[in-house]
């Protein structure tokens, strides 16, 4: 076999230079794929027609009634936006026995709305309308002592998928599968008859 | 720029010369090869450019794949300087650049709806967009009193005129032989300014370039984005390729 | 060595190799497939192929996340994916230029199955499986060139179905079946989008398997187009032959690394290519009132645009238009050479290979001509030549004088 060709005696063979050379190439390659990968990763980020379309929207507070309520689209999800009365308001300290997180320490909002009353402002609520638990749509229920919920049940709201409950400041009770409060989007009050849904003054540019 | 806008000027001047060297036979002004030499990575001539685009084309031309909201983050302009200057009335900065003109309008007043002008300098490209924009000339048989070089017989008048000045265009009778048939061909020559602009020739040639540098970015936002990002991916792929070859040579050893 | 040691091995790798020969699989494919160790700088096209095939089937998945087929929607979609998804134009401009730089590739890797007779016996089969890859690759680009609906696409849709009317009989009605309309109109759009990005793409990986399969029966040829098989050492081996990895997996990586440097540079400096690979007036939007001026096909298609074009009878010029795709497939039973490459041919041979090739490229730069005045005549003296290679083939490749075929490759290290 003067000439086989192949890897015969492993004479005179670097191996240590093979291996680096091996390592390195490998390791560029593997250096490239990543970078390849993230365009296409990228790609599925929101378009700017998708932010674009995601830009804040604007609320008319005039006539909302207290104990009224009108939902809202902003980026794809549902928004609630309703005015609570001083005597709903009042009564909410009266739930946080029953309530799984009262202060909103394990839930997700902005830091202005971490109170009891979970909103910049003790009359306007607004909350993002989708159940912490599997995203569907809670219900209204602002009657205290509910049909379906039964003489305790102080005001609020219940998910039809899998029965949370949450009450009017939208913090969930004891017993429901949700395990955090409802979410509450950034807003801001340029005026006192205006909301503006998606911006506040943490990101004045922030949604644009 | 500076040497094209020379080259621009020398070109405009020279039939002029040798029309008197060479009673009248000289070489007429070379407009169709003239380039654009633009630069769209020049964020100072691509802003003048969209200030020229927003006094002169917006009114007709709509950028319709454009964000305003996206024109202000490539070139530089703040949300406050977009809102006050750029940003018309009732508009979001993250609408398209639309047309202030109604299309229903347009159709009636130039028979024609302006074209959207979003891909015209991938469609045209920017020399030619540059080559229309300076080749407008007086044209009394025509409607709109103007006609042009590159499109002939445009619906577009000469919107820059107030600014260029108003040309005449010089034509002259060329003998031409076609399968042995001559024929004689009016054939363009060169222009002579017959009414000033506010600009001299190298203030509007700048002008032009600015406004088709503008439009070039227009037609592709990202081509800056991607000229940097191709910088860095043909580094890494020489590297990879260089190390590549180490390996392939010292495996290739072994094959005698 | 077992053939299936790796199933006895501890731990999952052993539990997988019990259950799929993966192992197996990978030796007999990689490490005991013994390839000629004389491969030259033609031999790189075959892998790069496959990488072309893979980035289009890649950029194409997540391209068809974003686009919106319809007649009213393709053009805007495809400026959507330029301007508003994230690196967007990156993906688009890697799927448009992916298709002409798939086509430079199978072109060379065809021209180095004519230098050194890789079609003919045993390989015909393979060369067969490769031109119907070569047809599903034409009707698969043309389909994607109408998908974003500009006015080239507009255009060539029209002029591509048309060449069907020139069918006796059926021409007409198959041309409106095609359509699915009485003009190119969203129905062509719609069908072409789903033949484009589901059905010819499963011919495609199909016939790519089958090529393969084929290739690793009959083994590669080489420049010398000597077979290896026949002449083994001792040990069972081709004398010629070295193991597939790491020697040419090893080598292919470098033609990888230089095939992706030259694409970035194209995709990301010239993507348009000067009007070759992007085409200007598919800038405008699909107008059925305007034909583009000048109109040319994609580069790839120009050597039969302009055979098309020579020729004065509408049904003649389609005719030789088919056949010049079709007498590829006939190249192993034309030729009738007792050696492979070109390096034992005689100067007939050569001769008339030298002249396909002229022929051909000159066919391909005058199809973005106008078909005009000399232009034609090169046009028709071209086209001779091209048609000559094929069907004189059986007459020269017999007269000629070959040379002697040495039983070992020529192999300098």
């Amino acid at each position: 076999m003067t000439d086989a060709g192949a890897k015969g005696d492993d004479a005179g063979v670097d191996q240590d230079r093979r291996k680096f050379l091996t390592v390195a190439t490998s390791a560029t390659a593997a250096v490239g794929v990543v970078f390849a990968a993230s365009p296409f990763v990228a790609s599925w980020r929101p378009s700017e027609r998708a932010k674009a379309l995601g830009a804040p929207v604007t609320v008319d507070l005039s006539k909302l009634e207290p104990g009224q309520m009108v939902t809202y689209v902003w980026r794809k999800q549902p928004i609630y936006i309703f005015k609570r009365s001083s005597a709903v308001v009042a009564g909410l300290a009266a739930n946080d026995a029953r309530l799984k997180d009262p202060k909103s320490a394990e839930s997700d909002q902005p830091a202005y709305a971490v109170n009891e009353r979970r909103s910049r402002r003790d009359d306007i609520a607004v909350l993002i309308a989708t159940c912490t638990h599997l995203g569907c749509l809670p219900k209204q229920h602002f009657e205290p002592g509910d049909v379906v919920l039964g003489a305790d049940w102080p005001g609020g709201f219940l998910c039809p998928c899998h029965g949370s409950r949450f009450d009017m400041a939208g913090r969930v009770f004891n017993g429901s599968p949700a395990s955090v409060n409802l979410r509450i989007p950034p807003y801001s009050f340029p005026t006192d008859n205006t909301l503006l849904i998606g911006q506040d003054e943490s990101a004045a540019q922030g949604a644009a | 720029m500076r040497k094209s806008a020379l080259l621009a000027l020398a070109l405009l001047f020279s039939p002029l010369v040798l029309a008197a060297e060479g009673e009248g036979a000289g070489a007429p002004l070379d407009w169709e090869h003239w380039q654009a030499g633009n630069e769209v990575s020049n964020t100072a001539s691509l802003q003048r450019g969209a200030r020229n685009f927003f006094n002169y084309c917006a009114g007709c031309h709509s950028l319709k794949y454009l964000r305003y909201s996206r024109m202000a983050a490539d070139l530089k302009i703040s949300t406050d300087q977009l809102k006050a200057n750029l940003l018309p009335a009732g508009a979001a900065p993250a609408d398209y650049v639309r047309a202030s003109m109604a299309p229903e309008d347009a159709l009636a007043w130039f028979g024609k709806e302006p074209p959207d002008l979003s891909l015209i300098a991938r469609s045209r490209g920017p020399d030619r967009n540059y080559q229309f924009l300076k080749t407008f000339y007086l044209d009394p048989s025509r409607p709109n009193r103007s006609n042009n070089l590159l499109v002939s017989n445009p619906a577009m008048p000469a919107v820059l005129s107030d600014l260029e000045g108003v040309k005449e265009a010089v034509f002259r009778n060329v003998e031409v032989t076609v399968d042995g048939k001559v024929t004689t061909e009016k054939r363009f020559d060169h222009f002579v300014t017959v009414v000033p602009g506010q600009l001299n020739d190298a203030q509007f040639d700048d002008f032009v370039r600015d406004t088709v540098n503008f439009l070039d970015y227009a037609g592709e936002p990202s081509q800056v984005d991607r000229r940097s990002i191709g910088v860095w991916v043909v580094l890494f792929l020489l590297v990879f390729t260089w190390f590549a070859w180490l390996l392939k040579k010292e495996y290739w050893k072994d094959v005698h | 060595m077992a053939s299936n040691d790796a199933e006895f091995k501890p731990g999952f790798w052993g539990w997988l190799n019990k259950r799929l020969p993966v192992a197996q699989f990978m030796r007999s494919q990689l490490l005991e497939y013994y390839a000629p160790k004389n491969f030259n700088i033609w031999y790189f096209f075959g892998s790069l192929a496959l990488l072309a095939l893979v980035m289009q089937l890649f950029t194409g998945i997540f391209l068809t996340m974003f686009y919106k087929v319809g007649d009213t929607t393709s053009f805007d979609s495809v400026e959507f994916i330029m301007r508003e998804v994230d690196y967007g134009w990156l993906i688009r401009y890697m799927h448009s230029i992916g298709a002409s730089a798939f086509f430079i590739v199978v072109y060379l890797h065809m021209y180095r199955a004519l230098m050194y007779g890789s079609y003919k016996a045993p390989r015909e089969l393979l060369w067969l499986f490769g031109m119907f890859i070569y047809l599903a690759l034409m009707a698969e680009a043309f389909m994607g060139y109408v998908l974003p609906w500009g006015n080239m696409s507009y255009w060539a849709a029209q002029v591509i179905i048309n060449l069907f009317s020139t069918i006796p009989v059926i021409g007409p009605g198959l041309v409106e079946w095609i359509r699915g309309d009485y003009g190119v109109a969203d129905a062509t759009l719609n069908r072409f989008f789903s033949l484009h990005v589901v059905a010819i793409p499963l011919i495609l990986l199909l016939l790519v398997a089958l090529h393969l399969v084929a290739l690793r029966q009959s083994g590669s040829n080489n420049p010398d187009g000597i077979e290896i098989k026949e002449r083994r050492g001792s040990d069972g081996k081709p004398l010629d032959g070295i193991p597939f990895h790491p020697y040419y997996t090893v080598k292919d990586v470098v033609g990888v690394g230089v095939f992706l440097l030259l694409f970035a540079v194209v995709v990301f400096f010239v993507p348009t290519f000067g009007g070759l690979f992007m085409e200007e007036a598919n800038f405008e939007p699909a107008n059925p009132l305007s034909t583009p001026e000048p109109i040319a096909p994609s580069w790839y298609f120009t050597p039969y645009y302009a055979i098309l074009r020579a020729v004065p009878n509408q049904r003649l010029g389609a005719l030789l238009l088919l056949m010049a795709v079709l007498l590829f497939f006939f190249l192993p039973w034309l030729d009738r050479s007792p050696v492979k490459s070109v390096r034992y041919r005689g100067w007939w041979y050569r001769g008339f290979l030298a002249v396909f090739t002229v022929s051909f490229l000159t066919l391909m730069y005058l199809g973005l001509k106008p078909a005009t005045g000399a232009y034609v005549t090169a046009a028709r003296v071209s086209a001779i030549g091209y048609f000559a290679f094929f069907l004189l083939m059986p007459l020269y490749s017999r007269w000629d004088r070959v040379k002697p075929v040495p039983e070992r490759v020529s192999f300098h290290a």
